[in-house]
């Protein structure tokens, strides 16, 4: 199993007048997993359907390799793919579900056996083979509809939201299956999630939509670093960062009575001020007020009042300030995000 | 056996009353085609086996019994197994496909299916005439196959309609064709429609009268149910004869209700699903 690099080439898709989809330019590295993050409705499963050659793009080109595909029926392009709702044949055992591609490509009986054994051992469930979907756990209906992408060998594994069905605890697990998967076959891997967590645990970069534009491509840890814009600032990281609407002025962020020091690259006028929850500490001279205390586990969360804002931090669990109680924070001042009023980031 | 509530009570009391009359009728049916004698409901004298001599005889210048039935048999199949056919076909397509002129043909069908098919009546009987099929059982299947089609069409739209998409589209990326996926899984998935169906125009066929009885005349053509209006003088009527007759008529009707009932309430309580 190989996989293939995949281009997208200003690739539109309009549903009647609603635009889908806007001009996306993408290049996928071949055996690279790449996952496609946002919020329903931003355009990402569009995206996916276009590539597996179910929905037909409004404009653009989809290149595999060198080959152009936009025009192929589904058959022809080589792509093994994973539903949400996993989408297995309800009246086929496991075994014909996952045989059936290769009945498909008239494969001999004798190497279909070989085949879906091999790939049903790969996911460990060989042993509930003969039963029907309806008849085996939501994990092993997901491992299934896995083995039936994976049993073709194909060049492009995409998967639409493969692990939102599951419970968390199996999720976790299954994500770290399929990663573990991907990576030992090699296969180039799309992965549409509107988890961030999903998304940042597993795919060696990371697309974020919103309202059918692509907003940023980058790795999971530059995403986190170094979000392009307000959208994927406040979409990427749990809990989310903190985004102050103000003005920047002389090394200062203003908001109100509330003066906040920023480091020398901000722009002159108003602007968004992001500050990371892990990024704020309990000894400075910005003065706020505890309003709710979360205990996580590991930290707690603090909503603090500052002015008339909202600010959520991460602390330490021995740092635990009562309800109510005054303090006054640090701002790590070179770990601030800095976005113009358009939303975009400024500096690095 | 525990006591229904009263509320439950009462409508099996309504119920029973309403569905005495049918109830009567088929005791009437049995007793009279039994009995040599049978006055209202009380039989009068033995048993009488000559009531059904239509089995064994021609009865006056009628056809022999064999010919009605299997006329009638090879009408009810043929007309059920081309309501099915394109019927599902039809719906498949109207469920599953965009194509120009969807929703106008959508709203014809549904149109048709108001529509009283008796008053078509004299039209069709002009068509099969020009196309000569009048007086041949190919013309009246063919017929009565395109008044059922509607309800059909709209059955089957809804069964098709409740499938996943997501399962299409993973038969798609599997690589099988449109009609693959119809083939191997969207009918499959909708046997219960299929069967109910399938079940409901034979039966409607089998007990079709008025296009028969318009559209065929020579005996050789007659279904069961011009056998046995046959049997109905307006002067002189035996009865016993054409009660016999009847309980033959509906025996396999019976039979096949007994059968297809879990499918037929598909049909009637169930309706169209989506």
């Amino acid at each position: 199993m190989k996989g293939q690099s995949v281009r997208l080439e200003s690739l539109t898709k309009h549903f009647g007048r609603v635009v889908a989809l806007r001009a996306l330019d993408l290049d996928v590295r071949a055996g690279e997993m790449i996952a496609f993050l946002g919020p329903s409705g931003c355009g990402k499963t569009t995206t996916l359907l276009m590539i597996a050659g179910i929905y037909q793009p409004t404009a653009g080109r989809i290149y595999f390799g060198e080959r152009r595909v936009e025009h192929l029926h589904p058959r022809d392009r080589d792509v093994g793919m994973v539903f949400q709702s996993y989408a297995l044949y309800p009246h086929l055992t496991l075994f014909e579900n996952i045989a059936f591609p290769l009945r498909l490509k008239r494969t001999p009986r004798a190497e279909i056996a070989k085949k879906v054994r091999q790939t049903a051992d790969l996911l460990g469930i060989v042993h509930v083979l003969d039963r029907r979907p309806a008849q085996v756990s939501g994990g092993q209906q997901q491992r299934a509809a896995l083995a039936r992408a994976l049993v073709k060998e194909p060049q492009l594994l995409l998967l639409d939201e493969p692990l939102s069905n599951l419970d968390a605890q199996i999720r976790i697990q299954a994500r770290g299956e399929i990663r573990r998967l991907q990576q030992q076959l090699g296969v180039t891997s799309i992965l549409v999630t509107h988890d961030q967590a999903e998304a940042l645990a597993i795919a060696d970069r990371i697309v974020v939509f919103s309202t059918g534009e692509l907003q940023q491509l980058a790795t999971p840890d530059e995403l986190y670093r170094r979000p392009a814009n307000v959208f994927v600032a406040r979409f990427v990281g749990h809990p989310p960062m903190n985004l102050l609407e103000g003005r920047f002025e002389n090394g200062h962020f203003e908001m109100g009575a509330l003066h906040i020091p920023v480091p020398a690259r901000h722009p002159q006028g108003p602007g968004f001020l992001g500050i990371r929850p892990e990024d704020v500490t309990l000894d400075g001279e910005v003065p706020a007020r505890v309003t709710v205390v979360e205990p996580l586990g590991r930290e707690i969360l603090l909503t603090l009042r500052l002015g008339d804002v909202d600010l959520k931090v991460l602390a330490e669990q021995a740092a635990r300030p009562a309800l109510g109680a005054e303090l006054r924070l640090g701002i790590l001042r070179e770990r601030v995000h800095i976005f113009d009023e358009a939303g975009a980031r400024i500096g690095s | 056996m525990p006591l229904l509530p009263p509320r439950w009570r009462l409508v099996l009391v309504v119920v029973a009353a309403l569905s005495l009359p049918v109830v009567a009728g088929i005791l009437w049916l049995f007793l009279t085609g039994s009995f040599g004698e049978v006055h209202g409901l009380v039989p009068r004298g033995p048993l009488a086996l000559t009531n059904w001599r239509f089995l064994w005889e021609s009865i006056g210048n009628r056809p022999p019994v064999y010919i009605p039935l299997l006329n009638s048999m090879a009408f009810a199949v043929v007309v059920a197994a081309v309501v099915v056919t394109v019927a599902s076909m039809a719906a498949y397509a109207i469920s599953r496909l965009s194509f120009p002129g969807r929703s106008m043909y959508l709203g014809l069908v549904l149109m048709l299916h108001a529509f009283p098919a008796v008053s078509l009546l004299i039209a069709i009987f002009y068509i099969l005439r020009r196309l000569g099929l009048f007086d041949t059982l190919t013309g009246v299947i063919l017929v009565k196959a395109s008044l059922d089609l509607p309800l059909g069409i709209w059955l089957m739209k809804g069964f098709f309609d409740a499938l996943s998409w997501e399962m299409e589209m993973a038969g798609l990326v599997d690589g099988m064709s449109r009609w693959t996926l119809y083939w191997k899984i969207a009918l499959p998935l909708v046997r219960p429609g299929v069967l109910a169906l399938g079940t409901f125009s034979l039966l409607s066929a089998w007990g079709e009268f008025i296009l028969p009885f318009t559209l065929i005349v020579s005996t050789r053509s007659w279904t069961m149910a011009l056998y046995l209006q046959s049997f109905i003088g307006e002067v002189f009527t035996d009865y016993r004869l054409a009660a016999a007759v009847g309980l033959f008529y509906a025996l396999p009707v019976l039979g096949l209700f007994v059968l297809g009932q879990r499918y037929l309430l598909n049909v009637y309580s169930g309706g169209v699903k989506g």
